[in-house]
């Protein structure tokens, strides 16, 4: 029998501490919609969409009112584009628009795979197709776009990383009315996982089944909470164990969704990837959890082993709360949707060399960060670079999700609404790395690959 | 299927008799109830069977929102696997 404390505790988590199940996305295999046309392609691929998701959406809202949980957002992810593309790359923007129609329909949130996977090289379609980004972007809603450029087993596509660079100041060009937001719908990764469910970067990878579930559990605020009440004297072992409980509920909600969904919607059950992911609001921040554990500001010194703990702490936690644990499984530090982040940026704590640093102990990487409208494309991909480098060495997964914002400045700020959030635009170091960056070809592969 | 009915709120008289009329009014049967009144703060948990119930689960959450706000408490219905997962291993 449960015990009122029990009871309750559920409750204030989710009424209070903004528990809730911040995605449940149905990845969905394209490899069968291949036709002859790029019309046919996409009438396919329009059909088997809302086709295999038609009740992701009610059956979701069914759910949400029986437990008493939110369920945040409904998404779809689909194969990277660019493989079911049959060498016409250059015709993306079709699929990217059927893929826009099928979300309206579904009445979805996002939908995830218009990528490509170029992480040794690239095909003069793949090529075509990534050029094609910053248009499927800004003339889609709900379509969110990924490439991946590099691999501890194959190294940096600096080329890949180059052209990257360009499309990110395209898109941010081709939305320049609306606070360059095509870039938020896209992300650069190294080592990307194929059964990710949040977005940007959610594509279902050519490894899984036709189709399948997956779940993202989310919770800044009830970890914030428990450490909270823990206190100020509690040593780090005990800091510890209290994260891992916590994560271990907070999983164990994620489990029981994905596996009803899974039972509702006749898919397989996937994983439950149990990342902590804020949002704008306040009490949902995972800035704050590192502040709880006694950091005067987020950014400081002390900010990564805290990082590097919370998002072990987490992970242990969640491994036994779930029969299946993916994704990226650990705590997100996304700028602007966090308003810890936000803050610290803001009162200059909080930089982007630590950023940079942070992501090399933590599931992500540089993650919804404004820059400067004026950004060089050279410098963007220098940056990303430098992140690809600590995921590669690292056998990690690290992304770059950067929204240079065309007309705004260092200090100025620009707000994105919605889980997007808003943020300061961050200073970034002005020395070029122009030449660098064009030698082009690839970064060859750390010894850390030569595992056979 | 079980479900757990949980009311939050300052006290009042006549709580319990307008939260259990209700779920009769529905046949929906009680199984077990606890209450307690801490600094003014009433707060009852009960155990309820939807079973043969007038209406489905979905329903019921949404009609004892209704309730809630109508007696001044926050009534809450759900399925009582969230907190079997959350809190049984």
């Amino acid at each position: 029998m449960l015990t009122n404390y029990e009871i309750l505790e559920t409750i204030e988590m989710i009424t209070h501490e903004h528990l809730d199940v911040r995605t449940v996305t149905v990845g969905i295999s394209l490899l069968d919609c291949i036709g002859s046309t790029t019309e046919e392609t996409a009438k396919k691929v329009y059909e088997k969409v809302t086709r295999r998701a038609e009740k992701l959406v009610p059956v979701c809202r069914k759910m949400e009112a029986e437990y008493g949980i939110p369920i945040v957002n409904k998404r779809v992810s689909v194969t990277p584009v660019s493989m079911i593309m049959n060498g016409k790359g250059e015709e993306g923007v079709i699929i990217a628009k059927a893929l826009d129609r099928a979300a309206e329909e579904l009445g979805i949130d996002f939908v995830g795979g218009y990528s490509a996977l170029v992480h040794k090289g690239m095909s003069e379609s793949e090529k075509a197709f990534i050029n094609t980004i910053p248009e499927a972007l800004s003339v889609t809603n709900k379509v969110c776009s990924s490439v991946n450029i590099g691999s501890t087993k194959a190294g940096l596509n600096v080329d890949a990383v180059k052209l990257c660079g360009e499309v990110i100041k395209r898109a941010s060009e081709m939305t320049k009315d609306r606070e360059s937001i095509a870039c938020a719908k896209f992300v650069v990764f190294c080592n990307a996982v194929e059964d990710n469910p949040f977005m940007a970067g959610a594509f279902h990878g050519v490894g899984e089944g036709d189709s399948v579930i997956n779940v993202g559990v989310s919770g800044p605020g009830v970890v914030k909470q428990a450490l909270s009440r823990l206190g100020k004297d509690a040593d780090f072992s005990e800091v510890a164990e209290t994260i891992k409980k916590t994560a271990f509920k907070i999983t164990r909600v994620g489990q029981l969704i994905a596996r009803e969904a899974s039972k509702r919607l006749g898919i397989e059950f996937g994983i439950v990837d149990l990342s902590l992911a804020p949002t704008p609001v306040i009490g949902d921040s995972v800035a704050h959890i590192l502040e709880e554990m006694g950091l005067e500001r987020v950014g400081g010194c002390g900010t990564t082993a805290a990082l590097a703990l919370l998002n072990d702490a987490v992970k242990k936690g969640g491994v036994m709360a779930s029969s299946s644990v993916g994704g990226l499984s650990g705590a997100f530090i996304p700028v602007s949707e966090d308003i810890g982040m936000i803050d610290g940026v803001r009162s200059g704590s909080l930089t982007i060399e630590k950023l940079e640093a942070m992501t090399a102990v933590c599931s992500v990487g540089l993650d919804m960060i404004a820059i400067s409208g004026d950004t060089s494309a050279e410098t963007i991909s220098a940056l990303i670079l430098d992140e690809a480098a600590i995921g590669m060495v690292n056998s990690k997964t690290t992304a770059v999700r950067v929204i240079p914002v065309c007309g705004k400045k260092a200090g100025d700020n620009v707000e994105f609404g919605g889980l997007l959030g808003r943020a300061p635009i961050i200073d970034l170091n002005q020395s070029s790395p122009k030449v660098f960056v064009e030698r082009g070809g690839r970064i060859p592969a750390p010894m850390q690959s030569l595992k056979n | 299927m079980k479900a757990v009915v949980s009311v939050i709120g300052r006290d009042k008289v006549g709580i319990i008799a307008e939260v259990s009329n209700f779920l009769s009014s529905l046949d929906v049967n009680i199984e077990d109830i606890s209450q307690t009144v801490m600094q003014d703060y009433f707060a009852m948990i009960m155990l309820i069977e939807t079973e043969g119930a007038k209406v489905s689960l979905s329903e019921l959450a949404r009609l004892g929102k209704e309730k809630g706000e109508h007696i001044g408490v926050t009534v809450t219905v759900q399925h009582e696997d969230i907190f079997n997962a959350m809190h049984k291993i």
